[in-house]
């Protein structure tokens, strides 16, 4: 049994549910996103977790080049395959109530989508790598835009730049490694095992490096974000900030850090520095935010941040951090979105101000956002403090070898108190208070709604009390990788 | 050798066949007549490429010729299904128009497979002649008779040029045949400085004959005057051919002295490059944009050039056919809206998603593959192409390439934001069952090369 079978399926749902007709496409969808879940959960039953690469799928692909189709799972990617397979269907779950004209193109690209991102997630080949990375932005592009809000067409077109731009670079940057490579392959294994010199990873570093902060994204390559996670349909938003922007940090892990650590560690100070000006810039951002869908916008570039700072740390906690946080803040961003989509579609509006006391007329809604927004703060017991937790302790035992890094340390561990603060204060203007006009008529949650709801509820409830099956899955791979890179170039 | 037989005897029996009034019968006997040639040249393809000169060393037709020679006719298939009822519309001598394409392609055979200087001018020659007559068949039109004249002149001046190259290399070498002067080239520690100059000369000739900046300048107005179909075979059976041609020559003459052409080249590729695209994002005109974009194309071409080695056939080959297939994709819904809507702005896109799904599609994925996107054949064009740059450490010119790469994204995007996203209310168009055909084979080419360029990157 490989890999193949998830990557290939949800291309082959794609175009069956892309030829479907309104009303049975979501079914459709919804079905085979099931199937894929049920799938890998399969594998990570068989998956055994020590720090190997297993279901591996090896076939030449470009013989004239050395490219292989070549993909497997170890413990890194195993989580991030069980974070697509799982939102897959929650999010098309969440789009149960909208009626997309020409729902069968809509599901169809979101399954494309996935298929693009498992491929990122497994991939062992450069060349792979980078098809899957394009063939990902694609199908968002189209759905951002098809069914997006008033200004889409510009806001997308600028998201689509903005990333195709770093991702070409990063095309030249695998290019070079495989010219480079002892035999001419694009063997991620063999990208590893080569020593460049200083200066050429240096250059190699800022290839990847735009490619994935963009992606993340991370100040100061934001500036794409809020507009397009705005304007995008929810499903979309979803979709982006769910999984795709795990892309960037699962890029950093698998392919920057460990292809160019030489180039990273002249940067390292720097690249933390950012993740964690981006903390504080967003949150500081979030706070002035009126369009509650904005507003979790910020608030996501304030958590990426973290992840980011916790990666760049290159510890075990940071990294592992990162690794159950990316899944948790897929859980938490997703439910965020759900929320708001959920407001706007009942009153057509996501302005903050706007809104009040909609806790009284629906008390099942107010007690599931209540839920994802603790996770999303990172209260304990939920599933977002492990993760933060780690990362902050990751930063700090980073800051320990470092002048100035305890101070590091300490603004990065603002976010908590930083998003706690926005978060509340958006619960408080939204859900307390008196009930106006506009808010009175407000239906709590049922049927699909209601089931949603309570599945991202239970997922953040049982992920922040016992959260140590997925860092057990992550563990031997992460601690593995970290000591490769550290033996190998000691500081 | 039989495809050059072929393809030379076919326009004559078109002449006949329209001297009979046998209109109905062009076509098919065309297709016909340049499948037979297809098949010809395939199986002179040979495992080891041990092809020897024939003609007394006038012609090699080795895989290089045989994959070029298959490339050209293709696309001249596809373009000429494309043709039905367009012809009619211009004049009754249809025959002589399929004619003339065809003595055309029977001297791009000859440009592609060519072993001596001499064979390199006729086939030239007997390719231009024939497209200044093909630009200026609209005769009562004034854009037409303009695109004639300017091509005209300007393909003379560059002949000029180019028979100059020639003559310089002859007189220090003393040989047309392409061994001798390789002999010449290899053996020779002192050349001579009137054989740098040849070869000079010959970069502006091929440049001229293959539009690349600052030798571009007849491209837009020719490219624009010429009806849609003849711009159609210019753009791409005419540029993979003189692609082919340069590559030829270069790689078999003047590889060693690549250190002084080189930097003339590289300075020529980034021009292009430029030149292309920002003229290209100011376009109202969708064919306009074709012609300017058509030019960036040419500089990702000359890439191969730049960093000549063994790919380097492989990756011309590679990028003109998806460049190709995706330009007879645009040029045919360019046509379809043209004659339909009246107009060949961007505006007369809007809504093509809502109202013909299928043509807005296929003109979607031909506009992702010009632009380069993975998973479409116009990617693997690129990626060979930088893969060979990079190989020869050209990082610079890479990343000239990249930001050019994400500037034409702004105007190939235009049309698929206008097709989709921008409504507008048309009457639907009728795409005909001949037009249909192409572009479905035309996209499944481009993706299925893009999915798996080993079908057809194997062959040099």
């Amino acid at each position: 049994m490989t890999v193949s079978i998830l990557l290939f399926l949800p291309i082959v749902a794609a175009v069956i549910t892309a030829l479907l007709k309104n009303g049975i496409a979501k079914h459709a969808a919804l079905f085979f996103s099931v199937a894929q879940l049920v799938i890998a959960l399969i594998f990570l039953s068989k998956f055994v977790p020590d720090a190997s690469t297993q279901f591996v799928i090896d076939v030449p692909w470009i013989s004239s080049y050395g490219i292989y189709f070549s993909a497997g799972i170890d413990g890194i990617s195993m989580v991030l395959v069980l974070l697509t397979t799982v939102l897959v269907p929650l999010i098309i779950l969440t789009t149960y109530q909208h009626q997309y004209k020409n729902e069968g193109a809509f599901y169809g690209l979101i399954l494309f989508m996935q298929a693009g991102m498992l491929v990122v997630f497994t991939a062992l080949d450069g060349f792979l790598f980078y098809v899957g990375w394009e063939a990902a932005l694609i199908p968002i592009y189209f759905i951002c835009a098809l069914w997006g809000g008033e200004n889409r067409i510009r806001i997308t077109i600028k998201f689509f730049i903005y990333t195709f731009a770093g991702s070409l670079f990063m095309l030249v940057g695998i290019i070079y490694l495989y010219l480079q490579s002892p035999d001419k392959t694009f063997d991620i294994h063999n990208f590893y095992k080569m020593t460049l010199d200083v200066k050429h990873q240096s250059w190699i570093f800022w290839a990847f490096f735009l490619a994935f902060a963009i992606k993340m994204p991370l100040f100061p390559f934001h500036t794409w974000q809020p507009d397009t996670y705005t304007e995008a349909p929810s499903g979309g938003t979803m979709m982006l900030s769910g999984i795709m922007l795990k892309m960037g940090i699962y890029g950093v892990i698998r392919w920057m850090i460990p292809n160019a650590p030489l180039g990273f560690f002249n940067f390292q100070v720097l690249a933390i520095v950012l993740g964690v000006i981006g903390v504080v810039y967003a949150s500081i951002i979030a706070f002035k935010q009126k369009d509650g869908k904005r507003l979790v916008a910020y608030s996501s570039i304030g958590h990426v941040g973290l992840i980011a700072a916790g990666i760049f740390a290159w510890n075990i906690a940071g990294v592992q951090g990162a690794m159950i946080q990316m899944l948790n803040h897929g859980i938490n961003v997703v439910g965020m979105f759900f929320i708001w989509d959920i407001i706007s579609r009942r009153l057509n509006t996501r302005e903050i101000d706007q809104l009040g006391g909609i806790a009284k007329v629906a008390p099942r809604f107010a007690i599931g956002f209540l839920i994802i927004l603790l996770g999303t703060v990172g209260l304990p017991l939920t599933n977002g403090f492990i993760g933060e937790f780690l990362l902050l302790k990751g930063v700090f035992d980073f800051g320990a070898h470092h002048y100035g890094g305890i101070a590091l340390g300490a603004v990065a561990g603002l976010t908590i108190i930083f998003g706690a603060v926005y978060m509340l204060r958006m619960y408080k203007n939204v859900m307390q208070g008196e009930t106006n006009p506009l808010t009175a008529t407000f239906a709590d949650v049922s049927g699909t709604e209601k089931f949603t709801l309570c599945l991202i509820c239970v997922l953040v409830i049982a992920l922040g009390i016992y959260p140590q099956p997925i860092l057990h899955i992550s563990e031997a791979a992460v601690t593995q990788l970290v000591n490769q890179i550290g033996s190998k170039f000691t500081m | 050798m039989n495809t050059i037989i072929i393809i030379s005897v076919l326009p004559i029996v078109l002449l006949y066949l329209g001297l009979y009034k046998a209109q109905k019968a062009l076509l098919p006997v065309t297709v016909i007549g340049l499948l037979a040639a297809l098949a010809c040249a395939i199986c002179q393809w040979t495992a080891k490429d041990m092809a020897a000169p024939i003609y007394t060393g006038m012609l090699l037709f080795n895989n290089f010729s045989v994959v070029f020679s298959s490339v050209t006719i293709v696309s001249t298939i596809l373009i000429l299904l494309l043709s039905k009822g367009y012809f009619e519309r211009i004049s009754r001598h249809t025959a002589e128009y399929y004619a003339i394409i065809l003595f055309s392609l029977a001297g791009i055979i000859v440009m592609v497979s060519f072993n001596n200087l001499v064979m390199l001018f006729i086939g030239i020659e007997i390719m231009s002649v024939s497209l200044y007559i093909l630009a200026g068949i609209k005769k009562s039109d004034f854009a037409s008779n303009e695109a004639a004249l300017k091509y005209f002149l300007m393909g003379a001046f560059s002949t000029g040029f180019l028979l100059f190259g020639m003559a310089l290399l002859y007189g220090s070498s003393g040989s047309f045949n392409m061994d001798a002067i390789r002999e010449y080239v290899v053996n020779h520690p002192h050349i001579d400085p009137m054989f740098y100059t040849g070869i000079a000369l010959l970069i502006v000739g091929l440049c001229f004959k293959v539009g690349a900046a600052p030798f571009h300048f007849w491209t837009p107005d020719v490219y624009e005057g010429a009806p849609t179909l003849i711009t159609a075979f210019m753009s791409t059976v005419v540029k993979t051919a003189g692609f082919a041609a340069f590559l030829r020559l270069f790689s078999a003459c003047f590889q060693p002295l690549s250190d002084f052409w080189t930097p003339i080249l590289l300075v020529i590729t980034i021009i292009t490059l430029f030149i292309g695209n920002i003229t290209a994002l100011y376009q109202q005109s969708f064919k306009r944009m074709l012609a300017f974009s058509s030019i960036s194309h040419a500089g990702y071409l000359l890439f191969a050039i730049v960093s000549l080695g063994a790919a380097s056939g492989n990756s011309v080959f590679v990028y003109a056919t998806a460049y190709s297939i995706a330009s007879i994709i645009a040029f045919g819904g360019l046509i379809l809206v043209q004659q339909q809507g009246g107009s060949d702005n961007f505006e007369s896109f809007n809504g093509l998603g809502k109202r013909n799904p299928f043509l807005a599609f296929v003109l979607t994925v031909a506009m992702l593959s010009l632009a380069g996107i993975p998973l479409t054949a116009g990617f693997i064009g690129k990626f060979f192409m930088f893969s060979g740059a990079v190989s020869r450490y050209h990082i610079g010119l890479v990343i000239i390439a990249v930001i050019n790469a994400i500037i034409s994204i702004f105007y190939y995007f235009r049309v698929i934001i206008a097709m989709y996203f921008r409504a507008d209310e048309r009457a639907e168009l009728t795409v005909p069952v001949y037009y249909k055909v192409v572009f479905a084979l035309s996209a499944l080419a481009t993706i299925l090369i893009g999915v798996y360029p080993d079908l057809i990157a194997r062959f040099i």
